[in-house]
């Protein structure tokens, strides 16, 4: 029996902090005429296959997340499991 | 003075710090691997400038988690002198020795020029040979440099005395053109609390020869070696 678990953890900036990369893209789209797009906010996302007891991979998530995967200064996450 | 110089895989400028220390300043000094766990009792661990592994995830967000760092990070904790340069710099924030983060320029370009550093604060370990508002000429090269903390914590990195250096105009005011990267207030480089760990973007071991463009490095360097003796002598007497 496969008791492998999907989970996906979207990693974002925090409100307030500096995206070029978000603000460089918004401006290429209004110079090629899609001037509805107001603002782009980039990020990325992992893809974790975990394998182990359901129960523990909220936590053991999380710790990864908070020692790794996120700079809790500048980054927030959430976790969605698929 | 006894110098280690941190060699995590993808470090690349690890060897301009050695022959600054060793034909420069004219001290002893060690390349020390990231997979060792022996400091060598040097008197100023470098962590140098580069890619450490990479820049993977994020800058220096895996380098911190070298076998060696986690001498470093206690050495630090002692009150061991640190000197976090660009890359190093980025591994210092990341592993929580130094407030803040570095984020990518805002400009999003790699910038590698000589910029005009002020001296914001000479009463460190890193700059006593300096006057506060000296100008020192230093290059940098780097793509996320940009210096990024909360406003209330940029404050008090300022009240503290932990700013170290901010890029300046050659007449030392500040201004936004001044700024290579976009970092907060034109933060350069920034202490701990207790002053003893360093963390700047510019490279002062390129800016320490003549023919190099400056020696205005030299004073980093000098500085340690003046605060180590200052120390040695207070604790024969």
């Amino acid at each position: 029996m496969n008791n492998n678990h999907k989970v996906v953890v979207y990693v974002r900036l925090k409100d307030g902090v500096l995206d070029p990369q978000g603000v460089t893209i918004r401006k290429a789209l209004g110079q090629m005429g899609y001037d509805e797009f107001e603002s782009v906010k980039t990020g990325h996302f992992f893809e974790l296959e975990v394998k182990g007891d359901a129960k523990n991979i909220d936590s053991r998530v999380k710790e990864v997340c908070s020692k790794l995967l996120v700079n809790p200064i500048i980054e927030r996450f959430e976790v969605e499991k698929i | 003075m006894k110098v280690g110089i941190v060699t995590f895989p993808g470090s690349n400028c690890d060897y301009d710090a050695y022959a600054a220390v060793k034909f420069v300043i004219k001290e002893e000094v060690e390349f020390l691997w990231h997979k060792s766990d022996n400091l060598l009792n040097s008197d100023l661990i470098i962590l140098p400038g580069g890619f450490s592994y990479g820049d993977y995830l994020r800058a220096g967000s895996i380098a911190k988690f070298s076998p060696i760092m986690d001498k470093v990070i206690s050495f630090a904790r002692e009150g061991g002198l640190v000197i976090g340069i660009c890359n190093g710099f980025q591994v210092l924030t990341e592993s929580g020795l130094l407030p803040g983060a570095l984020i990518r320029n805002k400009h999003l370009r790699f910038n590698c020029k000589f910029v005009n550093l002020r001296v914001e604060n000479n009463n460190s370990p890193y700059t006593n040979v300096c006057e506060k508002g000296d100008i020192l000429n230093i290059p940098i090269a780097h793509g996320e440099g940009n210096y990024y903390n909360f406003e209330g914590d940029i404050k008090k990195l300022e009240d503290n005395g932990q700013i170290a250096f901010k890029y300046c105009m050659p007449d030392g005011t500040f201004s936004t053109e001044a700024n290579p990267n976009g970092s907060v207030n034109n933060i350069a480089g920034i202490t701990n609390e207790d002053g003893n760990v360093l963390g700047m973007m510019p490279h002062p071991e390129r800016a320490v020869e003549n023919i190099l463009g400056s020696t205005d490095g030299i004073k980093v360097f000098e500085s340690v070696k003046r605060f180590l003796n200052s120390k040695k002598t207070a604790g024969v007497n």
